[in-house]
């Protein structure tokens, strides 16, 4: 559908290069790398806002590298939303299809369909300057999505809200590209959101693509010590909730029965960060509802702390500092119990 | 800012600084003030009466609205690329955008003569198909428009550069040309700055004299042949105070209510 061939492109400090993408119609597709690695720009190169030094751009067969922006059929939403600030809400929707000349009665019913779709016929009459960052995220998707694009590119979507917020869209947008299938490409720098949303993920790294692949490819082989270090960061788990006990949702992964507070069912992902977890020789009386016996993997040295991972399975990569691994007398192959309580657990 | 809450008793450094900042502006007001209150209506209206005052203000107001649309429609383009792009001389463009504001103005009058002056480059050119500009009315706009466009195209700069680039990148993703995109999104949200720039020129037009006398000491306007308000002013001033007083305080009057309708226009609907 759309494809990227060794693009070029020149940030002023550093290059993106040997950029190659080839992504599939309806396909949501996530490029993830930390601030300051040319997310946005690689979008601007695609959409023809930014030039592209070397390279091409294919849309649907058809080359695009030196066709102008208004020309692509490419709609852009970025973090800060960019809503005209003199339109109303309908008026900045309306935009592109004034742009394309409609007529007025297709302009207002096809405005009418996408605000439905989005949730936001309720603020059609509203100026921007009024509306929540949620709000306005979803303006600036039907302000893109009324001219039907080809591609939609979302230049971190999310970052700008807050967590609840968040959250909410990240369902919100799952939801509204099963309905229209439009082709995605999302650019971000939250694993959780990648892997969450995502059919596919490129890591976006020094330049170059890292690593492109399925969440599930990336959370079982990191290609790469970057990659591996996003993976990392995390201890990332798929699993089924099986009941919901004393108010906690108690998942299986694994054949582990891990409690969390959550009110998802079904087939879910969970994550929990390495510095939650306590690690002892005896199981610990506490308040924490997660307590399991494991065997230490393996250890990595990483100067003042250690990461150690504990199997159950799953493996539970935790981080302890040199003194208390000294102190414990751990090494590989000894059994040890884990402990984190059910609110460290984050259910996605 | 934040605002002024309550009563808090002023230290030593605010009790002096408001003291010089009324000096200083009592020094800006008071003369204008004087002079236009030293004259009584009856006096000013009778003035105002008089063919050479009524045709000077015409002369005025006109040649420098139409320096000004002349300046809009040059300097707008320049102040977009100014604000939008990084080439190479930037630096050198922008001051030279600023000249006109730091070279005295008669000596100004004379730059111009050398272009514009029918024995000259450009002017012979124009003189050739009927344009001259020394005593001419054209000679009054270029004159007015030399010395204020800076104001205008300085103003419409920082217009452009407050409007966030991705509006326009966006505009342009939705289906608009870069000439759309520029109607359509920049200059609307960048009106407000165009138009401040726009009335400053017009008010430094109306009161410009040192390049004006040289160019142009007298106009021909309208079967008129008239002279523009500074200079009539100190035309006037030849003939003793009394004379002058009432022209100077018309002039006064006339730039101030022009300057105040147009920035409250500028203004209106924005939170002071």
């Amino acid at each position: 559908m759309i494809a990227i061939k060794n693009l070029k492109v020149n940030l002023g400090d550093f290059l993106l290069q040997s950029i190659n993408l080839d992504i599939k119609q309806g396909e949501y597709f996530i490029i993830l790398g930390p601030t300051g690695a040319g997310k946005t720009v690689l979008l601007e190169a695609i959409a023809g806002l930014y030039p592209v030094l070397e390279g091409e751009v294919w849309i649907g067969g058809n080359e695009i590298t030196d066709l102008s922006p208004e020309k692509r059929g490419i709609g852009i939403v970025y973090q800060d939303q960019a809503l005209f600030p003199h339109l109303s809400v309908e008026e900045n929707i309306a935009f592109g299809l004034k742009m394309r000349k409609r007529t007025k009665d297709e302009i207002k019913s096809r405005t009418d369909a996408i605000a439905e779709v989005v949730g936001i016929l309720h603020l059609l009459k509203r100026s921007p300057a009024t509306l929540s960052g949620g709000e306005k995220q979803k303006v600036a998707l039907a302000r893109a999505l009324v001219t039907e694009p080809k591609v939609l590119l979302l230049d971190e979507p999310l970052s700008a809200l807050d967590p609840e917020t968040r959250e909410r869209m990240q369902g919100e947008l799952r939801e509204m590209h099963r309905k229209i299938m439009v082709t995605i490409i999302h650019v971000t720098h939250d694993f959780e959101e990648a892997i969450t949303l995502g059919h596919r993920v490129a890591v976006l790294n020094d330049g170059c693509i890292a690593q492109i692949g399925t969440p599930e490819e990336f959370l079982r082989q990191p290609s790469s010590e970057f990659v591996a270090r996003f993976a990392l960061s995390r201890n990332i788990f798929s699993g089924r909730v099986m009941e919901i006990e004393d108010g906690c949702a108690v998942i299986d992964v694994g054949g582990t029965r891990i409690r969390a507070t959550t009110e998802t069912k079904g087939e879910v992902r969970l994550s929990i960060r390495p510095e939650d977890i306590l690690v002892s020789r005896e199981p610990l009386q506490s308040t924490a509802r997660n307590c399991f016996q494991g065997v230490i993997s393996s250890i990595a040295d990483r100067g003042s702390v250690m990461y150690v991972t504990v199997t159950l399975p799953p493996d539970f990569i935790c981080i302890i500092t040199r003194q208390a691994f000294d102190e414990l007398r751990l090494r590989k192959g000894v059994e040890v119990w884990i402990t984190f309580k059910a609110s460290a657990i984050h259910v996605f | 800012m934040a605002k002024m809450t309550g009563w808090k008793k002023p230290d030593s450094m605010s009790i002096v600084f408001i003291l010089l900042g009324a000096l200083i502006l009592l020094f800006i007001f008071a003369p204008p003030l004087k002079t236009v209150f030293s004259s009584s209506p009856g006096t000013l209206w009778n003035t105002l009466l008089q063919e050479d005052v009524y045709s000077s203000i015409l002369l005025t107001l006109f040649a420098a609205l139409i320096a000004t649309l002349i300046g809009l429609f040059l300097g707008v383009p320049l102040a977009y690329l100014l604000a939008r792009r990084q080439f190479q001389g930037k630096k050198f463009v922008e001051a030279i955008i600023d000249v006109p504001i730091v070279i005295p103005h008669s000596a100004a009058g004379v730059a111009l003569l050398f272009v514009f002056g029918s024995n000259f480059l450009l002017g012979k050119v124009l003189h050739s198909i009927g344009i001259g500009f020394f005593g001419a009315f054209s000679g009054v706009v270029i004159a007015m428009m030399f010395v204020s466009v800076p104001f205008l195209i300085d103003s419409a700069k920082e217009g452009f550069k407050a409007v966030d680039v991705r509006l326009e990148k966006v505009a342009r993703t939705l289906g608009a040309s870069a000439w759309k995109s520029f109607f359509r999104i920049s200059l609307p949200l960048a009106w407000r700055s165009i138009f401040s720039g726009s009335v400053l020129m017009w008010a430094r037009g109306l009161s410009e004299f040192g390049a004006i006398v040289i160019i142009a000491y007298s106009a021909s306007f309208f079967g008129w042949n008239t002279k523009v308000l500074p200079v009539l002013v100190a035309d006037r001033f030849d003939f003793g105070l009394d004379y002058t007083r009432p022209v100077a305080a018309l002039a006064i009057l006339i730039s101030l209510i022009a300057f105040i309708v147009l920035r409250s226009i500028a203004y209106r609907g924005e939170e002071a």
